[in-house]
């Protein structure tokens, strides 16, 4: 009858965990603390693993429902890896300008995800980046270490479909790589 | 004071109150779904909307406090018009079938549409769709039928301080239930219903053994006994529209002779029992702290004891306070030592082969469906309890077997487990396990009946959140002689938030006891997640006072003098606390999880 909620626990990267008791212990007194506690942690794991919001909940002292109520009412905050691919859209001053927030429309409609969350095929992870200093070909956008300039919101679903197609041609190859193997 | 003026009725009411309450006092109903007693208003559903004068939009009346000469309608056609929208768009979104639903008969969406003429859809809405969580012994959640009222999560959260339950999502897509929407089992939830109690609609109920029940009782193989906890007599009446705290012992009864059960006994009969045991071993544990040895008892003896009767408040101390385990009485509760001795006592004497027997339970709980599953709950060799029903799947068996309630003559329970002092009776008010304990204890310690007046200890009656009383005793029989002169401190708790503020207290020292009732629902038994809907304060207060009048009726109102308890230990238990004791009635707890 009992079920042991974490016997399935992912390992969870320790030094990490010891970084973000590290930032609850410092702000013990804080009210309130719950919110940055969770980005403190979306910051230093890439997202929220199970065992991690377990963690938060035991370490507040706050239901483990209302933690993951809080988790999964605000978009920013995941519950699954990021994704092979990071895409960052500058919002810097030039890039807000010259129509970052269209290309960031774009990218949110085209993958289906809000900032901060991951496609469902673990593909990409969209996120706001500051600026990466190439304001004289804003709007940019980084994926990964790539730099893409003065992207249109029309080309978004173009510059996509190049990674997706590079993904495919990975697979293939893994693919063929085990076959010969076998 | 504050003069208000609703639907052109005066009325006088205290400052801080809201409009709601001024309507109240002026019979003046309005219609509420998020809204609960003693809680903070949400102010979310906005079904309770009225025209204040003066005010340019209309107001919450569950969340607008009135001001002085106020003047209310909640009658416009702009406020019947908005709760209607209102009721429009939620009935937009239900996964309705009240044909077949548990709260065709009391839900209050269903009657609020009723009283607002709704006859048609106003909007076609995509509909939530329907989720079942079956997951736990004791309830059913249904998400197509939530309302999002969020009853049930002000009760699990700040009443009972679990928080099991949360709005999970946002905007249409939200959730209102455990971490991620999961189902109820992962995580700690104490299944003692209070959500189900509160929720209007369809969404929480008890997981029905009505099925079980009848195919036991068509089985002409089974031998079918029936046990009722003493706070359905109390609310059974509810379900036939008698007034809450009317007394249907009787009833009752005959009711349960007329359904079929072979023999009709009375969980009261093991509550006597459980005083004797319980009792027993509370002066055990003080022996060994005062002189540092209790001979021949071999059980924990940590202080203060607490009471063991009710099975949330168990899994509350299990998840949440596994360092108390010793502090709770090794005692089962009564259902289950009904259960132990039914397969056993009972089967020897009535010559039935425990094997064919069923036990079936009548209770105002859904945790006691939960702590029957309990895997060390076979004492007997077999399921001490097959069946738990709550007070309201009886009233639907009643009524589905045709029988005429309100017309039935008063009957007796059966020997040799259907008797019961008074003290039996009380347990099913908060306060009332700790009163029937100091009767027992007191007059074996000193040889005298309790000397508080009527056998009654005031000061853990009532709906006061912590209660506590002491007692110093004086001139002690021989073998109590340690006992001369010592202050006998108890307290008596009920709701698990006021039990966590309770514990908390014990453990920084700011209290000291030597004795401790809990019971996991507000008010007792008596409030319980199984019983009919809603218990409000008033209800509980006369469910209350009706188990008080049945104690006061009877001429045996001490456990210990029970003479079918004398029985008990004369031709089969021997002794409290002896072997026989140790293996049916007595048990162990685990300590549990919680994230
Ligand atoms: S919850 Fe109410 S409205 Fe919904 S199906 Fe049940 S009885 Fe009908
Ligand atoms: S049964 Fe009790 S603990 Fe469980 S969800 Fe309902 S109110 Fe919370
Ligand atoms: S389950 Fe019931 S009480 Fe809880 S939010 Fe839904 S409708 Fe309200
Ligand atoms: S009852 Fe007043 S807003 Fe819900």
């Amino acid at each position: 009858m009992v079920r042991q909620n974490n016997q399935c626990a992912e390992e969870v990267d320790q030094v990490k965990l010891a970084e973000l008791d590290r930032f609850i212990d410092e702000r013990k007194d804080v009210k309130g603390l719950l919110i940055p506690a969770l980005q403190r942690a979306q910051e230093l794991f890439g997202y929220l693993p199970d065992e991690v919001i377990r963690h938060i909940s035991r370490r507040l002292d706050i239901p483990f429902s209302e933690v993951a109520g809080v988790v999964t009412f605000y978009s920013f905050f995941s519950t699954v890896p990021r994704g092979r691919r990071l895409i960052r859209v500058c919002l810097g001053t030039a890039c807000y300008v010259r129509g970052g927030q269209e290309v960031l429309a774009a990218l949110r409609h085209e993958l289906g995800i809000e900032v901060g969350q991951t496609t469902e095929d673990r593909l990409f992870s969209l996120e706001i980046g500051r600026c990466f200093g190439a304001c004289g070909l804003a709007p940019v956008v980084m994926v990964d270490d790539d730099v893409h300039q003065r992207v249109k919101p029309a080309r978004v679903r173009e510059l996509l479909a190049s990674y997706r197609e590079e993904e495919n041609e990975e697979h293939e190859t893994d693919l063929v790589t085990e076959g010969v193997a076998e | 004071m504050y003069n208000v003026t609703i639907n052109g009725k005066d009325v006088q009411i205290a400052e801080g109150s809201t409009i709601l309450d001024a309507a109240r006092q002026a019979g003046v109903s309005i219609p509420t779904l998020c809204f609960l007693e003693h809680r903070a208003p949400l102010g979310a559903c906005r079904v309770c909307v009225v025209e204040v004068e003066g005010a340019r939009t209309l107001q919450a009346a569950c969340a607008t406090p009135v001001t002085d000469n106020m003047v209310v309608n909640t009658n416009s056609r702009r406020a019947r018009q908005s709760r209607r929208t209102v009721i429009d768009l939620l009935l937009s979104e239900h996964e309705g079938n009240c044909q077949y639903c548990d709260r065709s008969v009391d839900c209050e969406l269903k009657e609020i549409a009723h009283d607002l003429t709704i006859e048609a859809p106003e909007y076609e809405g995509e509909r939530v769709p329907s989720v079942l969580d079956t997951s736990t012994p004791g309830l059913i959640r249904d998400s197509g039928k939530c309302i999002k009222c969020r009853r049930c999560v002000t009760v699990c959260n700040e009443v009972q301080q679990i928080g099991a339950l949360f709005p999970q999502y946002r905007g249409y897509d939200t959730v209102v239930g455990p971490a991620f929407a999961m189902d109820l089992d992962s995580v700690a939830c104490v299944q003692c219903g209070q959500c189900a109690a509160v929720c209007p609609v369809g969404a929480i109920s008890e997981a029905s053994h009505i099925e079980g029940v009848w195919r036991a009782l068509d089985d002409p193989e089974k031998h079918v006994v029936v046990q009722t906890a003493p706070a359905v007599r109390a609310a059974l009446g509810e379900c036939f529209g008698y007034e809450p705290g009317t007394l249907v012992t009787g009833k009752m009864v005959s009711a349960l002779r007329e359904i079929g059960f072979h023999a009709v006994f009375d969980t009261n009969f093991t509550a006597d029992l459980t005083i004797m045991e319980e009792g027993t071993e509370l002066l055990m544990r003080l022996k060994a702290a005062l002189t540092g040895k209790a001979e021949g008892y071999h059980g924990p003896s940590a202080l203060p004891q607490f009471t063991s009767c009710s099975p949330g408040w168990i899994q509350f101390a299990e998840y949440f306070y596994p360092e108390m385990l010793p502090n709770l009485s090794t005692c089962k509760s009564p259902q289950q030592m009904f259960g132990a001795l039914a397969k056993t006592y009972y089967a020897e004497q009535a010559g039935v082969d425990p094997e064919k027997m069923v036990v079936v339970s009548v209770m105002p709980c859904t945790a006691k469906k939960f702590e029957a599953t309990r895997d060390e709950m076979n004492a007997s060799g077999y399921r001490d309890v097959d069946y738990v029903l709550t007070t309201r799947e009886l009233g639907r068996m009643i009524a589905s077997a045709g029988i005429d309630f309100r017309s039935l003559p008063d009957d007796e329970m059966d020997a040799p487990m259907g008797l019961s002092s008074g003290a039996a009776d009380i347990f099913a008010n908060s306060g009332g396990v700790m009163e029937a304990a100091l009767r027992t204890a007191w007059e074996l310690v000193t040889g005298r009946e309790l000397p508080t007046g009527n056998l009654h200890v005031e000061p853990v009656a009532g709906l006061a959140g912590i209660k506590e009383a002491s007692l110093v005793i004086e001139d002690p029989l021989p073998d109590w002689s340690f006992l001369d002169g010592v202050e006998l401190k108890v307290a008596v708790a009920h709701g698990l938030g006021n039990t966590a503020q309770l514990i908390k207290e014990i453990k920084s020292g700011q209290r000291e006891y030597h004795f401790v009732e809990i019971m996991t629902c507000p008010g007792g038994c008596i409030g319980g997640g199984g019983q009919p809907r809603m218990t409000t304060d008033e209800v509980r207060r006369k469910r209350i006072a009706a188990i008080y009048r049945e104690d006061e009726g009877k001429e045996l109102r001490k456990s210990h003098l029970n003479p079918q308890i004398s029985e008990i230990y004369e031709r089969y238990l021997k002794a409290p606390l002896g072997e026989r004791s140790h293996h049916l009635l007595h048990t162990k707890y685990v300590a549990r999880q919680v994230v």
